[in-house]
């Protein structure tokens, strides 16, 4: 099984430069409503690789939309403040500004295990959407349109807009995967399921779990700044809907679908979930909700380790 | 500030905070008895709300006295809970007991999804309007300011409930159970009490209790697809503040949170929604396990 593991880990560099590749090539030739679907499927995926991290020691944060409102509210009042359009600065501006945020956070929420995790995250999440939605220059609960971007100065054709939204978009999420599979494989990365099993004999072993924690925090919500930031540009609309309690709950929701097997997870089950979404809504909008919550409980009850376990159980075998 | 705006915060904080409480407390109870953070509390707050809407309005279209509809709103609530409340705790729930606490959040989350979207199969999308219970009663002047007395009602409707519970929790046989379970399930389980009877009753109980809470309310708002939703927030906010499983600490909870909306509706506006949310962040932080709670072993 270990030998498997590894394997299959260290294929995973090789696997993520396919799917970038695939992507580029295909994009031109794909509708653009699959890019646009995709494209958000790589936001909403980020975000999730970032709860896969804190997930496997055993953290939910159920107030993870926080950080990808303050990359998408960042990426926006930068663009309507100074005219910033570039995507990529917008990007690593809502990246820059979410992490900003974690690590003064981090303090206080690193000290926090189980439930009062979730809790605790979901409160600060919530006040974030209390402040905006009365902040009327920000549009209240109304939001406010993003700037159309723009890639180094350039603004694409109409035609091609998507296309370079996706492509760039495709190439960061594969430099931060990549990224993270690195830090999954360094000491501070692989305390994580020690966390998880068992917090004091990490410390017997002269390892900080609150340090470790507060490390993969601000990460989590540099991933998911960075995400919001992408989304905002993308849908080219924020609103406070982005840190309200149900858009954590839906990027929880992704976590738990896809697993913490590997960095390839997260997006795949991101995607899965706008699949589910789009399908679901297109063929009844009534019942959309009713069909996630089942295929949560299915996957919950049938597949504890995510959809991704699926992949390991065959090529264990 | 004048004692006239005192006086209407006061009163505004006191409403808020009854209907708070009845929202909140079966979540209490739930967590201090199951261990489950129980997100289809909101759930059973709109079934609440869209039964005593639907049957209420349904009964008044009859030529149902309207006086009567008090007694209907109850009702409706407890037959609501008494259908799906067992269906989901038996059907679904008591095989995840052995999961983690985060996890069952998580389950009942999917539920909460389910029947979300039950609820507007069963009902439709349109919203629901039942004025008479709120209209019959007129209203009461306190200085300028105008109060329904229907609001009273919401208040004796909390007073019931936390007194009920607390009678119940302390007097009868079924609560000094209960109380048994609360402290340790397992010992329990060892002294022959009927553990998953008294789960399934507090289920059922702790979910009538959002239920009542969804139906006084709905002669009040318009009943629309979403309406527990922020239910679910709000009284995780109020339950986190007293304390989990507590219930003078969802009383506390409850009139902190409302009073604190209250005047900051009246001397802040802009901070009314995240300043309740402040609180808890607040208490969170300096008494994580609320401001009623009892210290627990750290277990190795």
């Amino acid at each position: 099984m270990s030998a498997a593991r590894t394997m299959s880990a260290a294929r995973t560099p090789r696997t993520l430069a396919l799917i970038l590749v695939a992507i580029l090539a295909a994009g031109p030739f794909a509708p653009q409503w699959t890019m646009f679907l995709l494209t958000i499927a790589l936001a909403k995926g980020l975000v999730v690789l970032g709860l896969m991290l804190l997930l496997r020691c055993g953290l939910v944060s159920f107030g993870q939309a926080l950080y990808y409102c303050v990359g998408a509210y960042a990426a926006g009042m930068l663009g309507r403040s100074a005219g910033v359009s570039d995507l990529l600065t917008l990007m690593l501006a809502g990246m820059a500004a979410a992490a900003l945020v974690a690590l003064v956070l981090g303090f206080l929420l690193a000290r926090y295990r189980g439930i009062f995790f979730g809790l605790l995250s979901l409160a600060i999440s919530m006040i974030l959407y209390g402040l905006l939605v009365k902040t009327e220059a920000l549009g209240s609960s109304d939001g406010f349109n993003v700037l159309p971007s723009t890639l180094f100065g350039i603004r694409p054709a109409d035609a091609w807009v998507r296309y370079a939204v996706l492509a760039l978009a495709a190439v960061v999420t594969f430099v931060a995967a990549l990224a993270v599979h690195r830090y999954l494989g360094t000491p501070l990365g692989r305390l994580a399921p020690a966390i998880k099993d068992n917090e004091i004999r990490v410390e017997y072993m002269g390892a900080s779990a609150r340090y470790a924690i507060h490390v993969k925090y601000v990460i989590a919500a540099a991933l998911a700044g960075l995400g919001g930031a992408l989304a905002a540009t993308t849908v080219g609309h924020i609103d406070p809907e982005m840190a309200y309690w149900t858009t954590s709950g839906e990027f929880i929701f992704i976590t738990i679908l896809a697993g913490t097997g590997s960095v390839i997870a997260p997006f795949l089950g991101a995607l899965i979930f706008g699949v589910i979404h789009t399908v679901a809504f297109d063929l009844s909008p009534n019942t959309w909700q009713m069909v996630l919550g089942a295929c949560l409980l299915v996957v919950i009850v049938f597949l504890p380790n995510g959809l991704w376990s699926l992949f390991r159980r065959r090529r264990a075998g | 500030m004048s004692l006239e705006q005192f006086l209407a915060v006061l009163i505004d904080g006191i409403i808020y905070s009854a209907w708070l409480f009845v929202a909140a407390i079966g979540l209490t109870l739930i967590y201090g008895v199951m261990k489950i953070v129980n997100v289809t509390h909101g759930s059973f707050y709109a079934l609440g709300a869209y039964a005593a809407a639907s049957i209420t309005g349904a009964l008044l279209a009859r030529g149902m006295p309207p006086a009567l509809s008090y007694a209907v709103l109850l009702g409706s609530a407890l037959l609501v809970t008494l259908i799906v409340a067992p269906l989901i705790e038996r059907g679904i729930l008591r095989f995840m007991y052995v999961k983690d606490e985060v996890v069952i959040l998580l389950i009942t989350y999917a539920l909460f999804l389910i029947l979300e979207d039950a609820i507007k199969l069963v009902w439709g999308v349109n919203p629901y309007f039942i004025a008479e219970p709120y209209g019959l009663l007129g209203s009461f002047d306190v200085f300028d300011l105008t109060y329904p007395y229907y609001n009273l009602i919401l208040v004796g409707v909390a007073i019931v409930c936390g007194v009920g519970l607390a009678w119940m929790l302390n007097h009868t046989r079924t609560g000094k159970l209960l109380v048994a379970v609360i402290h340790d399930t397992e010992v329990s389980r060892a002294m022959g009490i009927n553990v998953d009877r008294m789960y399934l009753f507090t289920f059922t109980f702790g979910s009538l209790l959002a239920a009542i809470g969804g139906a006084f309310t709905a002669p009040t708002v318009s009943v629309v697809p979403g309406l527990g939703v922020e239910v679910i927030v709000l009284s995780f906010a109020v339950v986190v503040i007293g304390g989990l499983g507590s219930l003078p600490g969802a009383a506390l909870g409850a009139v902190i949170v409302g009073l604190v909306r209250s005047a900051t509706v009246h001397y802040l506006p802009q901070a009314e929604l995240f300043v309740i949310y402040l609180v808890m962040a607040m208490v969170l932080a300096f008494r994580p396990r609320g401001l009623f709670s009892i210290a627990e072993a750290r277990k190795i």
